[in-house]
């Protein structure tokens, strides 16, 4: 049988998924223990119980100085930025993207602009809004909404030119002006679309969250990992990259079931 | 079909105008035109006057002095080749596209240049919004109009809404299935929901754009038995698209038949297509409609009390 048309059956599939993650995972243990009988002192490739005590001092243990259990507020401090940002940009995306993308007026403003902004490198500004918004959090919230905001607009403009322009002019028949033809016609069905570029944009958002905490900041999960970094900390920064990585998961996969729970007519809709 | 002039002037289908070089065929063409209208609402004014309309695109010619005059209640059906000009004369009458020249009157007056609730139309595909149920999709045309600012009714408002929007789809067939959206329908029961969509905006004028082309044979049938029911009890107006003559002679009380006259091969844009043929049809249903339409309109109400409600 052709290889294109072997499929894997259900335990199969279980199987070669874990496959990969079970391979590095040997891979790394393997590789700790060997450096570790070498030297026990040795910081680059800590053991599961060097790290499990790591975990236990960041998390459960308050912290010495402060009386803080830094894994919670770190992800607390981060959490909240990459919210606020990501909320905001979605907000901004929504309305730029509905405007260019519905009414050609607005477009033929927008669009061009959107195109060249969306080129900028968002990291190199980043010292300009270190400028302009100070150090404090609504530099690093601007960041992420300036990273975010241009990606989301012109992905939103895009579908709102693709929905089919029998129904725009089906919804004037009906009697609708154009701004409740944008309410109860481009909006809703652009929605889900919305929360799936999002999902699609968290990555670069969290990308933007731990610059900009690395470089000033004074708590954050990604000012953590490059604080720790001085004292090759491996067994702290691999668990806060686990768990980063575990968070954003969880994001996307909450995005997920959000575009299933509120949108229900959207999967049939496509086909 | 006949490509010469001469042929097409014989048919007696071009309501020519002197002044653009009509021949001695001129005044057999104006009383065919006309003739549909005086025997259908019995004055000389009609419902829609199309005169001397052209449409082109840049050099490509599409539609070319285009006269007709179109009684209130009539139902014609648009046929002929691709690329003839049937849908780009549906979209004029829509208010999609202006045309390049002349102008149409609905009622006397020129039409909006922009789809309004007076034209009601049901395209092949995406006639209908995914994101709201059967319901939703038939309530919307109620909700629009009365809410310019939210888009939506409140509170007993809506709740009437609602109860229309369920009749009428009661009304086509579609009364079981209130709640599923459209893509969980077939295609037949996609197009009965636009048709329910179309009419429960009560618009003068319906508007369809082969609206059957995608549906087998036999779901076929029973829309065309659903659109006739339909036009029966109201006083609407149909302009249908159509490939398939068979629909179009069966359903249409008159035929408008779209031909390029004059074909230059070396420049296949430079002649636009007119209406070759004007045939009146289905005479006992189109008197049917007459006979009622003469009575007043308290009796007519009485026989007919979906005339009004619909």
């Amino acid at each position: 049988m052709r290889l294109i048309n072997r499929h894997p059956g259900r335990p199969g599939w279980m199987m070669l998924a874990i496959l990969p993650f079970a391979l590095l995972l040997m891979l790394y243990l393997g590789s700790s223990a060997q450096r570790l009988a070498e030297n026990p002192r040795d910081k680059l490739l800590p053991s599961m119980q060097q790290m499990a005590d790591a975990v236990e001092r960041m998390a459960f243990t308050p912290d010495k100085r402060s009386g803080d259990y830094l894994l919670w507020q770190d992800t607390l401090a981060s959490l909240k930025r990459l919210g606020m940002g990501l909320g905001i940009a979605a907000l901004a995306g929504l309305c730029l993207g509905v405007l260019a993308g519905t009414l050609p007026l607005f477009g033929a403003a927008l669009s061009p602009l959107l195109t060249v902004l969306s080129m900028v490198p968002p990291l190199a500004i980043l010292p300009i809004l270190f400028i302009v918004f100070g150090l404090d959090e609504l530099s690093k919230v601007m960041l992420i909404v300036i990273g975010i905001t241009p990606v989301l607009a012109r992905d939103l403009e895009q579908q709102a030119r693709q929905l089919p322009a029998e129904l725009l002019i089906k919804a004037q028949t009906l009697g609708a002006n154009t701004w409740t033809l944008i309410l109860r016609v481009v909006l809703p069905q652009l929605l889900p679309r919305l929360l799936i570029a999002l999902r699609l944009v968290l990555g670069s958002a969290w990308l933007f969250l731990i610059a900009a905490e690395a470089i000033a900041s004074t708590d954050g999960l990604g000012y953590r990992i490059f604080l720790v970094r001085r004292y090759l900390s491996m067994d702290v920064i691999l668990p806060y990259v686990a768990w980063i990585t575990l968070l954003a998961w969880a994001m996307d996969y909450a995005l997920r079931r959000l575009t299933r729970t509120l949108f229900p007519w959207y999967e049939g809709a496509k086909a | 079909m006949s490509r010469n002039e001469s042929g097409a002037v014989a048919s007696g289908s071009l309501a020519r105008r002197p002044e653009q070089g009509g021949r001695s065929g001129h005044a057999v063409d104006e009383h065919r035109a006309t003739q549909p209208a005086a025997r259908l609402a019995g004055d000389s004014k009609p419902f829609i006057a199309v005169k001397n309309v052209w449409q082109q695109y840049g050099d490509q010619v599409v539609l070319e002095r285009l006269d007709l005059s179109v009684a209130e209640g009539e139902f014609c059906t648009l046929v002929g080749a691709s690329g003839c000009g049937k849908s780009t004369f549906l979209r004029l009458l829509l208010g999609q596209e202006r045309p390049s020249r002349g102008e149409i009157l609905l009622d006397g007056a020129p039409i909006a240049h922009e789809p309004d609730a007076s034209r009601g139309v049901v395209f092949q595909r995406y006639s209908v919004f995914p994101h709201l149920t059967v319901l939703d999709n038939v309530a919307l045309g109620l909700e629009l109009p009365n809410a310019p600012l939210l888009g939506r009714l409140l509170g007993g408002a809506k709740r009437r809404a609602r109860d229309e929007a369920a009749a009428m789809l009661e009304k086509v067939g579609l009364g079981h299935a209130l709640a599923k959206y459209p893509a969980q329908l077939s295609g037949g029961m996609q197009q009965r929901l636009a048709i329910a969509q179309a009419l429960v905006m009560k618009p003068r004028v319906l508007l369809l754009d082969e609206p059957f082309g995608a549906l087998d044979p036999g779901i076929r049938k029973d829309m065309h038995a659903l659109l006739l029911e339909l036009w029966n009890e109201t006083r609407l107006t149909v302009f249908m698209v159509t490939h398939d003559l068979t629909e179009g002679f069966t359903l249409g009380t008159r035929i408008l038949v779209f031909d390029k006259p004059r074909l230059d091969p070396h420049a296949p844009g430079a002649y636009g297509a007119r209406v070759t043929y004007d045939i009146p049809l289905n005479e006992d249903r189109r008197a049917a409609r007459a006979a009622v339409e003469t009575l007043p309109s308290h009796v007519a109400g009485s026989l007919q009390p979906a005339l009004q409600g619909a």
